[in-house]
């Protein structure tokens, strides 16, 4: 088991190596060098920057040598010092702005997940075991609807209904009152009534997927001769369906964290756009458009990074399940 | 070609004890005996109600999207500054006259401006009724940019100077059905151009690395997986970032659907490599080696027929992702961008919560999008289960 995951994290080190070099391509990408943005927004400003200090910041940076060569400066500077850069637009380190954001981003996936693990599975137990019946049948089609709507339509038609319903605005993770308030009883409740729009619109996708594969695994299961001969020995229906076959069709479950986790974080930079979340999204999609590339490299990096220790996690827990994958993987 | 799938499918079909002639059987299953593989999936197509149903309204999608000028009843880039944000207008059946007729029409609309809030609302006046004419001229256009002509689905015929909004206007009088109607033609063909992109993408390297194995396999397998574990969002968005801001509307397009598409092809290539793999160890195409054909001749003759219905099946699955994704990043501003009309674009006016509560017919472009990616994939459903006839 130890040399399994030994294994996997020296696969996981070229990937992440491969990530970094496409977040600095991202940085590159837009002509012209940032310094060059940087001195045109401050003379903008009214401020004009002397010729010594655009000097120190190009040496900081390496912006006279090789990409190579700035590439390596930019790796060193995360590695070693945290340091990600500058942000442009905000006008003070990368670093101080992304961390609160990722771990709202890392705490909102991973919400999602769990939830919608939690309603999958009982869903897709009662689905298998009665099959063609009237609940059968609304989960399966409510399953259809929810993987065909976009999850920012659902979100806009959700606070749409909110706001000229109930009058209430849903957006973002605090009301007003709360928002720079320290955190207290009511500062968690708070946020309980706002974070489940976004829980439950992001699994929304995710739950009507696993609901079908959980219902079609365990179908599969349902008619194998141990679970037959297992009834003709008296086992009570709840044991014998949630002891032996639930068990066998968890698979896809645990394989699928590692793309539920990218699903999640992606398709949550829309949601969170709309929702108006404090998740790295709307500041991703800030930094995009007003090309502040430094911040949007190190999210790209840092979002990319979390995807692959979520595949690392779930290819781990599938070997430690699943005895087959970890001997056939030697 | 169906000879070919048939002499493909041969080693699947289940032996049957006594070899039956055909005349021996009842008659429906003799014809199963004999039908064609393309028979039998259709066959197994057809029975399959709810996919017929979805292939039914993609079809008429994209009819509405090769014909827009023609279904559309007003030009959408006409701005009519007197008529801002008008609600749908219902069709009525009851005339000026208060009598009832066959013919559908609208009733006029008049304006007024409420006291506390000065904003426009607008309420149908009973006592002015046109009729909807079908066939009825309306606004010039030119069909597919060639044909001139001034004859439109709909219309109001010789009142077409009066308000006529089924689905409401936006925030400039834009009439909102004229505009949803062109988006389909960016939408959907966004779709198509995308996957076909990404298939020749994935043929070729998918191909390669089922055929040739090795380390070709190996390489293109980690790029796969490295692309698959990438969060696919945040790099579209900025990749499409990263488009010049000076690109001609076209350009934009194609960029675009380059981008969609170089994330795209992963899962098509797997698809193709798994196909590959299995039908290399076949007995048909040893037969056909023995026999002295060449690599292509066995390729495309031979094992692309084999497989050609799963992966249209794919396909078919893929152009909603297509379609959603370009929606998603028009909406967020990244993507395709006016004067371009797509329903991405469109929804760029819904953004903000406070003027959908009002307005909330601005959402209707999002529910077309709605029913196109439902559609699609109850018909790859279907088609996914068609394309093994021989499955259970």
């Amino acid at each position: 088991m130890l040399q399994y995951i030994l294994r996997r994290l020296l696969i996981a080190i070229p990937t992440i190596v491969a990530i970094s070099i496409l977040s600095f391509v991202l940085i590159q990408l837009p002509p012209g060098s940032f310094l060059d943005d940087y001195a045109a927004q401050l003379a903008q400003q009214g401020e004009e920057i002397s010729g010594q200090q655009l000097e120190a910041l190009k040496q900081a940076y390496g912006l006279d040598e090789p990409v190579y060569v700035q590439y390596y400066k930019w790796v060193k500077g995360i590695v070693t010092r945290g340091d990600f850069g500058l942000s442009l637009e905000w006008n003070v380190p990368v670093s101080q702005l992304i961390w609160e954001r990722m771990g709202w981003t890392l705490a909102l996936a991973i919400s999602t997940l769990l939830c919608t693990w939690l309603l999958a599975i009982p869903i897709g137990v009662y689905s298998a075991t009665h099959q063609y019946s009237k609940l059968d049948y609304l989960f399966t089609s409510l399953g259809f609807i929810g993987l065909g709507i976009p999850g920012f339509m659902l979100a806009l038609v959700l606070m749409w209904f909110a706001l000229s319903h109930f009058g209430i605005d849903v957006g973002g993770l605090f009301s007003q009152q709360y928002q720079n308030a320290p955190w207290s009883a009511g500062k968690v409740l708070d946020l309980l009534r706002h974070a489940w729009i976004p829980i439950l619109v992001g699994g929304s996708e995710g739950t009507a997927g696993l609901i079908r594969i959980m219902r079609a695994n365990l179908l599969d299961e349902l008619h194998k001769p141990y679970v037959i001969s297992a009834r003709a020995r008296g086992l009570s229906e709840r044991t014998l369906v949630w002891e032996y076959p639930v068990r066998v069709a968890l698979n896809p479950f645990v394989s699928g964290v590692g793309f539920a986790l990218p699903d999640l974080v992606s398709g949550g930079v829309i949601l969170s756009v709309v929702l108006s979340l404090p998740t790295a999204g709307p500041l991703l999609l800030n930094a995009l458009t007003a090309k502040d590339m430094y911040l949007a490299g190190a999210l790209v990096l840092l979002v990319g990074i979390l995807t692959i220790f979520g595949t690392l996690i779930s290819d781990i827990l599938l070997a430690w399940l699943d005895p087959r994958i970890r001997f056939s993987a030697r | 070609m169906n000879e070919n799938i048939a002499k493909a499918t041969v080693s699947t079909v289940p032996p049957t004890p006594a070899p039956l002639a055909p005349e021996d059987l009842p008659s429906s299953e003799a014809r199963i005996l004999v039908a064609s593989p393309r028979q039998l999936m259709w066959w197994r197509f057809r029975r399959h109600r709810i996919a017929v149903v979805g292939t039914i309204v993609v079809i008429l999608f994209y009819l509405v999207a090769i014909f827009c000028e023609f279904i559309a009843p007003a030009n959408p880039d006409t701005i009519d500054g007197a008529h801002k944000y008008v609600p749908p207008q219902q069709i009525s059946f009851i005339d000026a006259n208060g009598n009832f007729t066959f013919r559908p029409g609208v009733y006029g609309l008049s304006p007024h401006r409420d006291p506390v809030t000065l904003r426009l609302s607008y309420t149908s006046d009973p006592k002015q009724w046109y009729p909807i004419y079908f066939f009825s001229t309306g606004p010039d256009y030119k069909l597919w940019g060639l044909i001139p002509s001034n004859v439109h689905l709909i219309g109001l015929g010789p009142n077409s100077d009066q308000p006529f909004f089924l689905l409401g206007s936006d925030r400039l009088g834009r009439d909102m059905l004229s505009r949803i109607v062109y988006a389909a033609r960016i939408s959907l063909s966004i779709g198509l151009v995308g996957v076909t992109l990404s298939l020749i993408l994935g043929i070729i390297l998918g191909g390669i690395s089922g055929l040739y194995g090795g380390t070709a396999d190996i390489i293109i397998q980690r790029v796969i997986e490295f692309l698959r574990s990438m969060p696919t969002i945040p790099l579209w968005l900025a990749l499409a970032a990263a488009l010049p801001p000076q690109w001609s509307p076209l350009y934009v397009y194609f960029g675009i659907t380059c981008i969609l598409s170089l994330i795209g092809w992963t899962r098509l290539a797997r698809e193709v490599r798994g196909r590959f793999i299995a039908l290399r160890e076949e007995d048909f195409v040893l037969a056909a080696r023995l026999c002295g054909s060449s690599q292509m001749r066995i390729i495309w003759r031979h094992m692309v027929p084999s497989f050609l219905s799963h992966i249209i099946a794919v396909i078919t699955l893929a152009i909603p992702g297509m379609i959603l994704s370009e929606t998603a990043l028009s909406f967020l501003g990244l993507g395709l961008r006016p004067p371009v009309i797509s329903w991405g674009v469109l929804l760029q006016d819904a953004q903000n919560v406070q003027t959908v509560a009002i307005y909330p017919w601005l959402l209707l472009p999002g529910v077309a999008v709605v029913i196109v990616i439902l559609a699609f994939n109850f018909m790859g459903d279907g088609l996914r289960d068609a394309a093994d006839p021989y499955g259970r």
